[in-house]
């Protein structure tokens, strides 16, 4: 670790054992969330999502192609995301790294896991030709928790996605169906202690990361643990009752934006 | 596709109602992304741009710096969403030339010399795409090279002119560019009408060149009075804040 990280953790656990954070928000606060759909019209379906200064904008794009061998009778789902060059100076220009990757497949098994998308309906000839979706993420500006932002703004845009039935010539256009989606909250741990919606800042000097994501009725839909800390049971307990509670919030916030 | 697309009514009118010397609707901001250290959205008709600038930094790989000067290094990027069909992610042929006329108009008005050896990177990335993305880059590109401070001689700037069912006129739309005879974007330094940037397909008589030319300069002045006022825009409120 070089020495401003080091500098940095030093400010940070001590904010912390007085119960603060850098940014003034309580451990199991959020940071404020924007929505904004349908921002780019080429696209069937779009959202920009800012958690803090985090931005992130996701487009859908819809296309008829074959279905996969394994299953000839449902859609195609395919994720990806780059971390491109304008919205970090670490970022790289190039093809997509192992961050990158990551963030695309947990976003992808996210929406994929959940069933958001019911791909049995995008058949339209079984073995033949399918609907593919392909999720395409940006990241604009880097201040931290990034699969939060990409996941909301991943559900924002399928939400608004009308499949281009007319213009591939297969029928008329209709609204992308959806089922209810879970919400992903990540919180990281450093020293002993647990925040919900990571900045850059407590990102960087994090040891564990737990993300989860919950749906309406309260239950878990997916977790996935990152870095190489440990959690104690009581702690995980913590991040699932902070992420049920801003979970709650933010599936509120998505349903006002994208009026479902 | 049909051939007899009409681009141009008996009134004179373009097919979104403009008339042949006026730009589309033209919307900057300055300094909007957090981590830059220079930024700008900008909305030039159906085009949404975003351009963040970082540095002067350390060139790396070292090999590519200059002991004399800052190497201005764009990248032009389009979004997978940003067009009809799905464009597969990264760079092609046609943004790697984009990128590097891009690089070489902004390298004219920046002050390279006050930092050898150090990169200047512009990013530039186009979400929604709608006929003239190289322009609304590089309007964009100059504004965020002003919000983040880097000393230029001037604040650059693009426009297009063509040639569509016979007429010149400026800033082409999408339907001009597809079925239009001729397209001419430009990029110039506004103080001095130095021509920073040309490129040209299509065909054009000697006269209908000079014309175009002249409409096009006419068009960057146009669009940068508006990049000029979304940086006055931006610091005016910095110091309204104080």
């Amino acid at each position: 670790m070089s020495i401003v990280p080091i500098i940095k953790r030093d400010y940070i656990s001590k904010l912390a054992e007085q119960g603060k954070r850098i940014d003034g928000r309580r451990f199991d606060e959020f940071r404020k969330i924007e929505i904004e759909t349908t921002v780019v019209n080429k696209a069937e379906g779009s959202a920009r999502v800012k958690i803090g200064n985090t931005q992130v904008l996701a487009g859908i794009k819809m296309d008829v192609g074959e279905p996969y061998s394994d299953s000839p009778e449902s859609g195609v789902l395919t994720t990806a995301a780059e971390l491109i060059p304008l919205a970090s100076p670490d970022f790289e220009a190039g093809p997509p790294r192992e961050d990158a990757i990551e963030l695309a497949r947990v976003v992808d098994r996210g929406v994929r896991e959940s069933e958001v998308v019911e791909l049995d309906k995008l058949c339209l000839e079984p073995g033949e030709k399918v609907w593919i979706v392909f999720i395409d993420i940006h990241i604009l500006d880097y201040d931290g928790n990034l699969f939060d932002a990409a996941s909301l703004a991943s559900l924002a845009a399928l939400s608004t996605t009308i499949v281009p039935a007319t213009r591939l010539e297969v029928g008329e256009d209709y609204q992308l169906p959806l089922k209810e989606p879970p919400i992903s909250c990540t919180s990281v741990k450093f020293d002993n202690f647990v925040v919900i919606d990571p900045s850059l800042d407590e990102e960087e000097i994090a040891d564990a990361r737990l993300t989860v994501a919950t749906d309406k009725n309260g239950d878990i839909r997916a977790m996935q643990k990152g870095l190489n800390g440990s959690f104690t049971k009581e702690e995980i307990q913590k991040v699932i009752r902070a992420s049920l509670d801003n979970g709650r919030e933010i599936k509120k916030q998505l349903s006002e934006c994208t009026g479902k | 596709m049909e051939l007899d697309i009409k681009l141009i009514d008996d009134n004179g009118k373009r097919m979104d109602g403009r008339s042949a010397e006026e730009l589309r609707k033209i919307k900057i901001e300055a300094g909007v992304l957090h981590r830059a250290d220079g930024s700008c959205y900008l909305e030039w008709g159906g085009n949404k741009v975003f351009a963040a600038v970082y540095g002067p930094r350390e060139a790396i790989p070292r090999h590519t710096q200059n002991p004399l000067r800052a190497i201005v290094s764009a990248r032009y990027n389009m979004a997978a969403f940003s067009v009809e069909d799905r464009k597969r992610p990264g760079p092609d042929r046609r943004s790697r030339e984009i990128s590097k006329v891009i690089s070489e108009a902004l390298e004219k008005v920046v002050l390279t010399e006050q930092f050898p050896r150090s990169a200047i990177d512009v990013n530039i990335e186009v979400l929604d795409a709608e006929a003239g993305t190289r322009c609304a880059g590089l309007t964009a590109a100059g504004v965020a090279l002003a919000d983040a401070g880097i000393p230029m001689k001037d604040i650059p700037v693009a426009c297009a002119a063509g040639k569509i069912a016979g007429q010149i006129v400026i800033d082409l739309g999408k339907e001009e560019d597809n079925f239009g005879d001729a397209d001419l974007p430009v990029a110039i330094s506004p103080r001095t009408d130095e021509i920073l940037l040309l490129q040209m397909d299509g065909h054009l008589t000697v006269e209908e060149f000079n014309k175009a030319l002249d409409l096009a300069i006419k068009g960057c002045h146009k669009a940068s009075e508006i990049q000029k006022k979304a940086i006055m825009d931006k610091y005016q409120s910095v110091k309204g804040a104080e």
